[in-house]
């Protein structure tokens, strides 16, 4: 039966989006005219770049670290909030609205921490045509200092107090963004969701210092031979916001509708945030990097993956990892796997043994050759033996069998051999091995019936000894 | 070495011969070899290292690259293969490191090996930081080595790390032997040979050049010296003995290759043919290609399949438009003031697989200059009542080089009948250590 053709469009806490993709509250969102060629390129809302008391901003604001040659796999700024007036953002805002009136604009607040101050700016921004507020509780630097951003995020009585000033006045939905930089990210989604707020957003960035100069010991980015911490993002820090989104999503005293945010680059990593509960992503170093024009892949591939799978709205897979995910008393402790090697795709790196012996349990072997299985022979042996060996350049007339002639299949004592008796399962060995496929981790089966850690105790036949961390909340 | 003027200095300098001979496999810049490092899978028991017959640990000099510790990187380099820099240019790496990277099982790309030791040691040699090691404390022995080729080199300077000093005697006037004399110019520079070699004399090595041995100062060697290191080669390139042979016009690819090399020779005749299809023969027929021969031609018994070029070398020489005419044998070589012409005979395979000239086939090339590559003979037979021979080669134990007589060490070329640079590397290291144990076994108090 033909799938009906799948649809971006979805609604998050009553409002409606083209699509779910969204520009986060950053420098793609500075003006007016940014954000309309967003749209033009594709992007379903935007969240206005913080609006708020305009400040004074630094040079340079932003560094990076590159990985293995790839530029920016973490990015950091220490740049403020908008630095344009409030009014001039207000114009353009209702400007974008009146020409964009089906796409999103969102607006980003942060004020002073007093109720007055927060109805003024809620009522003129509404006014200006916004959907709906983001209340900015996470800027991790210069606005903390001042009381504001973090400041507020991490206490999460300030941040119920302040929410709540906005709910009296706010006539669109109100959605709280979340800092990272604290302990237990559901405190202060829990506070939110007190203090009546209708959506939430996360992660915002995460302190942090990208690096030192080794020639001249300064930080970055540098200001004048200084540097402060800043705000980390990009794709470095997705695991850890999938994290905090999967502790958000799971918590009842948490749950609303939540914006993911964090190293979301591609359909993919949007998919992920949406399995484990988001209802939009919000993206910015991406952008930064390559420009609005990503959107067009997030949708083509989003759509493609919901086809084959045969998800039609985005409502149809939202959440649907949050059950696969649970505290580590629940899981299984009778699965067993193991890991096997698949000699026709191994390419004789040996990646997996150096790592399994070093790094694992010593569970992989270089013996396939030798007459008997040794499991006694280990890494500093095996490079002593490979030393002592002879080589000499083969002259082709004369001698067959030089290094060039194994190029099609990779000689057997190169191939490692999986211990499967004392293999844990751990999956080092397939997560090192650079052949997709080469190194499955196959399931033993052991005749055991499941059992947790929380049945195991729960009937009494814990080891002496064990114990748990309760957590007390 | 004890104040002589820079091998460096000595270097012949003609700029026209610089831009025909231009890099085969230009220099990688930073920010191309830090993400081919990366590529490097860091394999373990790397089958690179294995390879290579010096046994240098690719992978830790990669990794150091990508690390930005490029000195650390050349010194990882040069304490495997003292000719790091010129190995990195005159290996066929193809059979070597980067033909077992396991890439070629994967994604068929394997690491440029080649090119990140160049970058690694270019990188030393640009920093002008000295060379990474000192010799060790003087142990009031002394070797001699006669010949100051790759092994000798490689030998000296594993003597001098262990306190023992080594004293080079070489015929030319400048070090290297065939590294700086006969490798192609587009692979490794006559002055990047000197470069190295310059060096690796911060060791302390003594020089003595344009010294050719004789028995009677072999004598006066073996009684100064604790032990000798024969690094002698292989000697003139064989001859055809056919008629016309003494006609001027007529070469040898090593000459012609030392010719350009040295700035002797600028230039080639409009016809130029090379008689041999070995890797020697395709480093003369391009460098004729390139010193402006309008045709040249490579002239061969047997057929592609026999010769002892390796692959990728017969594809360059194709590229530089060489000709390859399979199956034929020189008869005689035309001309009456110089070479004109060059008359071959084609062969045929009988049934026993020995090739038998066909009567009546003979033809001839039009030949301005006639360039014989059909192999080196030797030269070992002044030693021959020191060190037992076998068909001109002087036998030694592979893991040593020592030779049928304790005292005498040998090799390179004169022992493994000529291969790569990288060969008489791996043997002057080995026989460098080898020489060393035996003198620290024999002069040990009882």
């Amino acid at each position: 039966m033909p799938q009906p053709k799948p649809t971006l469009a979805t609604t998050f806490c009553g409002i409606q989006c083209p699509n779910p993709f969204w520009l986060a509250s950053a420098p793609p969102t500075n003006c007016g005219e940014q954000i309309m060629r967003a749209f033009d390129a594709g992007w379903g809302g935007a969240v206005w770049k913080t609006i708020g008391e305009p400040i004074t901003n630094v040079s340079s604001r932003y560094s990076s670290i590159d990985w293995e040659g790839r530029r920016m796999m973490g990015f950091n700024n220490i740049e403020l909030i908008s630095d344009r007036s409030i009014e001039i953002n207000l114009q353009e805002m209702a400007e974008v609205k009146r020409r964009y009136p089906k796409h999103v604009v969102i607006a980003s607040l942060m004020v002073e921490s007093k109720r007055e101050t927060w109805h003024d700016i809620v009522q003129r921004t509404e006014d200006a045509g916004a959907d709906g507020l983001e209340l900015n509780f996470g800027c991790p630097h210069g606005m903390s200092e001042r009381g504001m951003g973090s400041a507020v995020g991490q206490v999460p009585e300030y941040c119920e107090q302040i929410t709540g000033w906005v709910k009296e006045k706010a006539r669109t939905p109100v959605i709280v963004k979340l800092t990272p930089n604290i302990s237990d990210i559901r405190m202060p989604a829990r506070a939110a969701k007190r203090g009546g707020a209708d959506a939430l957003s996360a992660i915002n960035t995460i302190n942090s210092i990208t690096g030192i100069d080794l020639n001249t010991f300064q930080a970055n980015p540098n200001v004048d031979g200084k540097s402060s911490h800043g705000g980390y993002c990009g794709p470095a820090v997705k695991p850890i916001a999938l994290n905090m989104v999967q502790q958000v999503c799971s918590d009842p005293a948490s749950a609303l509708p939540l914006s993911g945010i964090g190293g979301i680059a591609n359909w993919q990593d949007a998919a992920e945030f949406i399995l484990l509960g988001c209802g939009t992503v919000q993206v910015c170093t991406a952008v930064m990097h390559y420009g609005y024009r990503i959107v067009e892949d997030m949708q083509d591939g989003l759509l493609a993956w919901m086809a084959e799978k045969g998800f039609a709205s985005i409502d149809d897979f939202r959440g649907r990892s949050i059950p696969n995910v649970v505290s580590w008393n629940q899981l299984n402790l009778n699965y067993q796997i193991v890991a096997r090697i698949h000699e026709d795709l191994c390419i004789g790196c040996q990646l997996c043994y150096t790592a399994c012996w070093d790094g694992a349990h010593q569970c992989i072997h270089l013996d396939r050759t030798a007459p008997a299985p040794d499991t006694t022979r280990a890494p500093a042996m095996v490079e002593a033996e490979a030393a002592r060996r002879i080589s000499t350049t083969p002259i082709p007339k004369l001698d067959a069998g030089g290094p060039g002639s194994t190029k099609a299949h990779t000689p057997l004592e190169r191939i490692p051999r999986v211990d499967e008796h004392h293999c844990v399962g751990c999956n080092l060995c397939s997560l090192v091995c650079p052949v997709e496929g080469c190194i499955t981790m196959e399931r033993i089966e052991n005749g055991l019936a499941p059992q947790t850690w929380a049945e195991r105790t729960a009937a009494g036949i814990t080891p002496g000894g064990a114990c748990e961390v309760v957590n007390t909340k | 070495m004890s104040g002589q003027t820079s091998f460096v200095e000595q270097a012949p300098n003609h700029p026209e011969t610089s831009a025909r001979f231009g890099d085969l496999h230009p220099p990688l810049d930073k920010q191309a070899a830090i993400p081919e490092a990366n590529r490097c899978l860091f394999c373990f028991d790397a089958p690179c290292t294995g390879a290579c017959p010096t046994h240098i640990d690719v992978p830790r000099f990669i990794k150091k690259i990508a690390s930005g510790n490029l000195s650390g990187s050349a010194r990882t380099i040069l304490d495997a293969n003292i000719l790091g820099a010129s190995c990195a240019r005159a290996c066929p790496v193809e059979v070597l490191c980067e033909g077992a990277c396991v890439l070629h099982r994967f994604n068929k790309q394997p690491i440029q090996i080649a090119r990140l030791q160049r970058f690694a040691m270019d990188s030393l040699h640009a920093s002008g930081a000295p060379l990474p090691f000192v010799p060790g404390a003087e142990t009031g022995l002394s070797v001699a080595l006669i010949g100051a080729g790759p092994a000798s080199l490689a030998c000296a300077a594993e003597l001098r790390r262990r306190g023992i000093r080594a004293h080079l005697y070489d015929g030319r006037p400048l070090p290297g032997g065939l590294n700086t004399y006969g490798v192609a110019e587009y692979k490794l520079p006559l002055v990047e040979s000197l470069r190295e070699i310059e060096m690796l004399s911060q060791l302390g090595v003594e020089f003595h050049f344009a010294t050719m041995i004789d028995a009677e100062m072999l004598a006066g060697l073996e009684r100064e010296h604790n032990a000798i290191f024969l690094g002698i080669g292989l000697g003139a390139i064989h001859r055809l003995g056919i008629a016309g042979e003494q006609l001027p016009g007529v070469t040898n690819a090593l000459d012609l290759i030392a010719g350009y090399k040295s700035g002797e020779r600028t230039t080639v005749p409009a016809r130029v043919a090379v008689v041999g299809a070995g890797n020697t023969a395709i480093d003369a027929a391009v460098a004729a290609a390139r010193l402006g021969a309008a045709e040249v031609h490579i002239a061969y018994r047997r057929g592609p399949e026999q010769m002892s070029a390796f692959a990728f070398e017969y594809e360059h020489a194709r590229l530089e438009g060489v000709k390859f005419v399979w199956h034929v044998q020189p008869t005689r070589i035309l001309g009456s003031e110089s070479v004109e012409g060059l008359e071959l005979i084609r062969l045929a395979a009988s049934a026993d697989g020995s090739i038998l000239p066909q009567p009546g086939s003979e033809f001839s090339l039009a030949v301005d200059l006639l360039v014989l590559a059909i192999g080196q003979g030797t030269h070992s037979s002044i030693f021959a009542d020191k060190v037992k021979l076998e068909r001109g080669r002087i036998v030694i134990d592979r893991a040593t080089g020592q030779t049928s007589d304790p005292k005498f060490f040998a090799g390179g070329d004169c022992t493994n009948g000529g291969r790569e640079v990288v060969d008489a590397v791996a043997d002057g290291k080995r026989a460098g250590i080898g020489i060393a144990a035996w003198l620290e076994a024999t002069l040990a108090p009882a």
